[in-house]
């Protein structure tokens, strides 16, 4: 069979968290507000308003681009896109063309099989979203501008992507960066951030690159995955039956588990665009662009290596503690609190093996870790263990409840006698009781016909008899001196 | 003619005109008249003049993140020709 190779490059649009629209003084806060109640003369687009860009989005806007490895360009010019559809009353979207605001950067990702692959980013650039439209069923549509005119960045891959996992791994990475500079919420579901993909697909042993068709509305990482893996398929079968793919615009239909043909092409691309007149080309001074690399925080690439050479740490453990900014903050602090020379293997076992677990549990995300486990809390906890207070049986107990209640582990501890029994005497008489029950005959026959693991049960029962407090290494010890 | 038929009616579509046959040949001679007078723009030598979109030369006007006067629904509404639940109500728009 030929053999094919997809070509991808993403379209990630992204709101940029201010406090007010791109170009007027609307609220961005309209999430559940009444409709139409965070509009100005400028959001609906009436005769004779003048725009006025907003300072703080080109700040933060420009942090994003440095954050994907972009210059900042010095002059950048905004432009007018044809757009017909009444969801932006204007009938066209102030945008950026052929002068964006950030060009050239990369970003690297990293592939489940650990290949390490550079995506260039060709541009960022700022513009307006589109109000929300509603059809209704007796055929008319229904609007809703508090949407329009909110702070939008688009980001632009280059087409360096060349499998949906890929094309996965870029669209979480750039959210990744954009939450942590805090430029955006990251919330696909309130549609914070949507994804659009361009797709072609060409013979392995041609250099002619096929047609591009765009795929609009891939709003969740998964959707990203299976609606590209879609469209590869469906390219490679129509090549393969010696067919023609059509330039055009898709939609992905997740209800359906496929993608169809949305736009006419006659109408796809004449975005006729011009220079805005309204809107003064933007200069930034060298000063302003200086300004804006010293605000840029540590980055989740920089934060990972930083724990792994600092912390010892796996790539894996790493970069799971490095995913969200608070989180790696949080990481940090209890490793400080902690005091101890293994304090950071320990605090990143407990963070990631307890912490996590119970949080995916609950459906909560990372972050509520900082709230439910308090760093001097986690740090308490470590210490009894450290300290041989308590069993790590006892403290994976205490962890939970911790997580669950708030309490504070060294008065449970106290309140409820959880210290660690490693009295001989005490541990001789659960020894002895264990090995007297009958439930450990067989055990014991099979110990003494040589299979030692048979002892691990032995152990376990003992463990449980004492609520988890026994030293278990003592106990072990113990059973193998009664079973000479 | 500097515009043809189908160019015309291209643009028609784009600006959400419905023209006759006859409309559209008055339309393809006028727009042809009209692109032959403006075509002798092209006698003009501007090959060192930079595009002018701003005449003003002003640069970078911005204004400060901060929320101010919005409209009341009732005032958004106040000159819409349809609506509904305090929505703009328009034609269905992806029926084409």
């Amino acid at each position: 069979m030929t053999e094919y190779i997809a070509t991808i490059g993403l379209e990630i649009h992204a709101h940029v968290r201010t406090l007010s629209k791109m170009f007027d003084g609307c609220s961005t806060d309209y999430a559940g507000a009444p409709p139409n109640t965070r509009v100005s003369v400028v959001s609906l687009g009436l005769p004779g308003a003048l725009p006025v860009l907003n300072a703080r989005a080109v700040e933060l806007a420009a942090l994003c681009g440095l954050a994907l490895g972009c210059r900042i360009n010095e002059r950048s010019i905004f432009a007018r896109k044809s757009y017909p559809y009444p969801d932006l009353p204007k009938g066209f979207q102030i945008t950026q063309y052929d002068e964006p605001l950030c060009s050239d950067g990369a970003i690297e990702i990293r592939t489940a099989a650990g290949e390490v692959r550079r995506i260039g980013i060709e541009r960022l650039h700022i513009e307006e979203d589109t109000g929300r439209l509603i059809h209704s069923p007796d055929g008319s549509s229904l609007i809703d501008y508090n949407r329009s005119g909110m702070p939008l960045m688009e980001i632009v891959t280059r087409p360096d992507i060349r499998t949906p996992e890929e094309a996965r791994l870029t669209f979480e990475k750039i959210r990744q960066i954009l939450v942590w500079i805090g430029a955006n919420s990251g919330n696909l579901e309130e549609g914070a951030l949507r994804c659009d993909a361009n797709v072609s697909v060409r013979r392995a042993d041609s250099d002619r690159f096929g047609a591009k068709v765009e795929i609009k509305n891939i709003n969740s990482f998964r959707f990203v995955e299976r609606a590209l893996a879609y469209e590869i398929e469906r390219q490679i079968r129509i090549l393969e039956a010696g067919g023609v793919v059509e330039q055009e615009t898709r939609g992905w239909r997740e209800d359906l588990g496929r993608t169809e043909g949305q736009r006419s092409k006659e109408y796809a691309h004449d975005y006729r665009y011009f220079p805005e007149p309204d809107i003064p080309p933007l200069v930034l001074s060298p000063d302003w662009i200086a300004a804006r690399k010293a605000e840029l925080p540590e980055l989740p690439d920089a934060r990972r290596m930083r724990l792994m050479e600092t912390y010892g740490l796996s790539w894996q453990d790493a970069d799971l503690l490095t995913q969200e900014r608070p989180i790696a903050d949080y990481y940090e602090a209890a490793v400080a609190a902690v005091q101890r020379p293994d304090g950071a293997k320990e605090v990143a076992n407990w963070v990631l093996n307890e912490g996590f677990r119970l949080l995916k549990d609950r459906g909560e995300p990372p972050t509520a870790l900082i709230e439910r486990m308090p760093v001097q809390r986690l740090a308490a906890l470590i210490d009894l263990v450290q300290r041989g207070t308590i069993t790590r049986a006892v403290a994976k107990q205490l962890f939970e409840e911790v997580f669950n209640t708030g309490a504070d582990p060294e008065i449970l501890v106290a309140e409820r006698g959880l210290t660690q029994i490693s009295d001989d005497d005490a541990l001789l008489a659960a020894v002895r009781a264990a090995l007297a029950d009958e439930k450990a005959a067989k055990a014991i026959a099979e110990y003494r016909k040589g299979k030692t693991t048979a002892i691990q049960f032995l152990v376990g029962m003992v463990m449980r008899a004492t609520k988890g407090q026994a030293n278990a290494q003592r106990v072990r010890e113990l059973l193998e001196a009664e079973l000479q | 003619m500097a515009i043809s038929e189908a160019e015309v009616r291209h643009v028609a579509r784009l600006a959400r005109l419905a023209l006759s046959d006859e409309e559209i040949a008055v339309m393809q001679a006028q727009l042809s008249a009209i692109l032959d007078y403006i075509a002798m723009l092209q006698e003009v030598d501007v090959s060192n003049v930079p595009p002018t979109a701003q005449v003003t030369g002003l640069t970078t006007v911005w204004r400060p993140d901060v929320v101010g006067e919005m409209l009341t629904q009732e005032q958004a509404l106040a000159n819409a020709p349809d609506q509904q639940d305090g929505m703009f109500r328009v034609r269905a728009v992806f029926d084409e």
